[in-house]
């Protein structure tokens, strides 16, 4: 799933990275089903996701690259605040890494407002992670309002998943 | 990187780049001549308190002869007809008269347009009449000219025509409508209008939202862009040359200015943040945005000619949309500075800010009636309604209670709003109308699902 959100970004940034040399999307590690069994076995390759990839971001933070916020709301609590951690004790032991981060709402707000308070979210789980030592401009913001839930029922649940911020590497 | 993001953002935004989720460029709106009538209005409707429930007869326009025309494979004649199941359907489908159409009516002569048949008309029990033709001029465009009588006291109440090219016969049609509506309900016209939305497809995690205009009736539907990248939000400017809409073409939620003529477009500010919730002010000389700065948003007033922004609302909550006072002098926006989201109202320049609506739950997207008198908006507690409110906050009337009713936005003569309804699980939208007594709803025909309409003022 954040893989495809990942995807999303690279093509919808690509006009603004045209000038920059940006690396293919990495795809997931592929499945034991799909995979013949190696013959050879005297040159083992770790066949996890490379670096700069979302999926090596995502291993290292341990699927903390999200963070949830109540309706309406965008302050960073404590659960959300380790996450952050993470994302910044990543952030700093690869320093070439850039990343997005995307502001969400749930569908029950006004499409304005939720342009605006997705903007909102984005920029504190930015300013946290500034206040984590990361540099401000290795982080960009943007938010889709509601335009992009992840989860699809009318459900407190579902609205729950919704209101999120989601980190996505970027180079 | 940061760096090469901002050499593309001053330089590349301006032109062919912006192209790329465009498609082809709608027709500019073309002015329409009236035509003089030596006899103006006569007859008054004595009791117009039950004017919605008038007997309606809106008979085939007529042709002096039948002669080929392009609005028309089968001539003038066969337009004519047309032309009155428009004035029809534009009668009907609005819920303001419960008119009878021309396919159960007998078909008048052309001499019989200004001389009609009365008794054929008492005896179908008609209160009213509406009579037409259409001819061809010299130049190839078409004169149509549209009568409407009393048949009680058989005689004539008002009269009007119209010179068209053939590709807009149904704006005559439409003004014809407008005719009859203003004569028999002594409200300004508004069929003859444009609406843009956002023409919605693809399943709820993926929609594609595509920038698209229609005529008031749901006719000549275009697609403006072709839904590579997500676009919301549209306005029309108040002359139709132009589209403010907010657009994900470069990967940000930004404002974009749309030529209609030309077909190209520029964004509203050269600024890198993101942008939101574009307005005009009524004569088309202002424009509104809003602008998140470090994730605080607040609404900005910006020349549409262009030139620097000025910032408005300086607070740290959320400042958002604005609509302008038909004066242009207030105007009333949307904010969270008290913690939730309120309707507040300031001067043109930001001045003497207050909030209006003291409801319980929340109050959003308002829109200043045309008329002045009212303020439209979504009040959000539990469901989601389309409301009204007078300009002082008093006097709140719901008109919707369905799940998810939002952004509602007037007809030019403030006596109805379209808004959009949002299905509950599914995420399917569509156009609703409802007149402001909150009697006559209606679901609008759009080809696929739509949202955020935006109706624009009478045609020129």
């Amino acid at each position: 799933m954040n893989t495809r959100y990942a995807t999303m970004i690279l093509l919808v940034g690509a006009v603004a990275l045209a000038g920059c040399k940006t690396k293919a999307p990495d795809v997931l590690p592929p499945s034991s089903t799909e995979t013949p069994a190696p013959v050879v076995t005297e040159t083992v390759q770790p066949s996890g996701p490379s670096l700069g990839s979302q999926a090596h971001f995502e291993d290292a933070v341990h699927g903390q690259n999200v963070i949830y916020f109540d309706t309406d709301r965008y302050n960073i609590d404590t659960p959300d605040a380790a996450a952050l951690q993470t994302q910044a004790q990543y952030l700093a032991r690869y320093p070439s890494i850039n990343i997005t981060v995307e502001g969400h709402c749930d569908e029950r707000g006004t499409r304005d407002y939720n342009l605006a308070l997705g903007e909102r979210r984005a920029n504190a789980a930015k300013n946290y992670l500034v206040s984590l030592g990361v540099d401000a401009s290795r982080i960009r913001t943007v938010s889709y309002g509601k335009e992009r839930p992840i989860a699809l029922g009318s459900t407190q649940r579902a609205w729950a998943e919704n209101r999120r911020a989601v980190t996505v590497v970027i180079s | 990187m940061r760096s090469i993001w901002t050499i593309l953002l001053a330089f590349g935004l301006a032109a062919p780049l912006m192209a790329q989720d465009l498609g082809d460029a709608p027709p500019p709106v073309i002015d329409v001549e009236t035509v003089e009538e030596e006899v103006g209005l006569t007859g008054s409707v004595t009791d117009d308190s039950d004017w919605e429930d008038l007997g309606i007869a809106i008979a085939s326009f007529a042709t002096d002869r039948n002669v080929s025309t392009p609005a028309n494979a089968n001539g003038t004649a066969a337009l004519g007809r047309e032309i009155s199941r428009v004035v029809f359907s534009d009668l009907r489908n609005n819920g303001l008269f419960k008119p009878v159409g021309p396919d159960s009516l007998p078909r008048p002569t052309f001499q019989q347009i200004t001389d009609p048949n009365w008794p054929s008309w008492t005896n179908r029990r008609a209160e009213m009449l509406v009579h037409g033709y259409v001819r061809t001029r010299g130049d190839g465009r078409l004169t149509v000219g549209c009568y409407l009588y009393d048949v009680a006291l058989r005689d004539e109440l008002a009269r009007a025509g119209w010179v068209v090219p053939p590709g807009d016969w149904r704006r005559a049609a439409h003004k014809c409508a407008d005719l009859v509506y203003s004569r028999l309900s002594g409200e300004d016209p508004f069929l003859d209008s444009r609406i843009a939305y956002i023409a919605e497809t693809g399943p709820k995690d993926n929609r594609v939202k595509r920038l698209a205009i229609m005529d008031s009736d749901g006719a000549n539907h275009r697609f403006i862009t072709t839904g590579r990248s997500t676009a919301l939000t549209p306005r029309y400017s108040p002359d139709y040359r132009q589209l403010l809409y907010l657009s994900y073409v470069d990967g940000n939620p930004r404002i974009y200015v749309y030529d209609i003529g030309t077909g190209r477009q520029t964004l509203v500010t050269q600024s890198t943040n993101p942008t939101f919730a574009p307005r005009w002010s009524p004569d088309g000389k202002w424009i509104l945005y809003s602008m998140a700065v470090s994730g605080n948003t607040d609404i900005y007033r910006v020349s549409a000619s262009g030139g620097p922004s000025v910032r408005l609302t300086n607070t740290p909550g959320i400042d958002i949309g604005g609509s302008y006072s038909p004066d242009g002098r207030r105007i009333v926006f949307e904010s969270d500075r008290s913690g939730s989201q309120q309707i507040y109202v300031m001067d043109a320049n930001g001045d003497n800010q207050r909030r209006l609506s003291f409801f319980g739950g929340r109050a959003a997207t308002p829109e200043w009636s045309p008329r002045g008198d009212q303020i439209a908006f979504t009040h959000i507690a539990g469901n989601f309604r389309i409301a009204v409110m007078s300009p002082r906050g008093g006097g709140l009337r719901h008109l919707t209670n369905s799940w998810q009713d939002e952004g509602p936005t007037w007809a030019p003569n403030g006596r109805i709003l379209q808004f959009f309804r949002t299905s509950r699980n599914s995420g399917t939208t569509a156009l609703w109308q409802v007149d402001l007594t909150g009697r006559n709803e209606r679901k609008l025909p759009t080809p696929v699902d739509a949202s955020d309409p935006a109706w624009g003022p009478i045609l020129p």
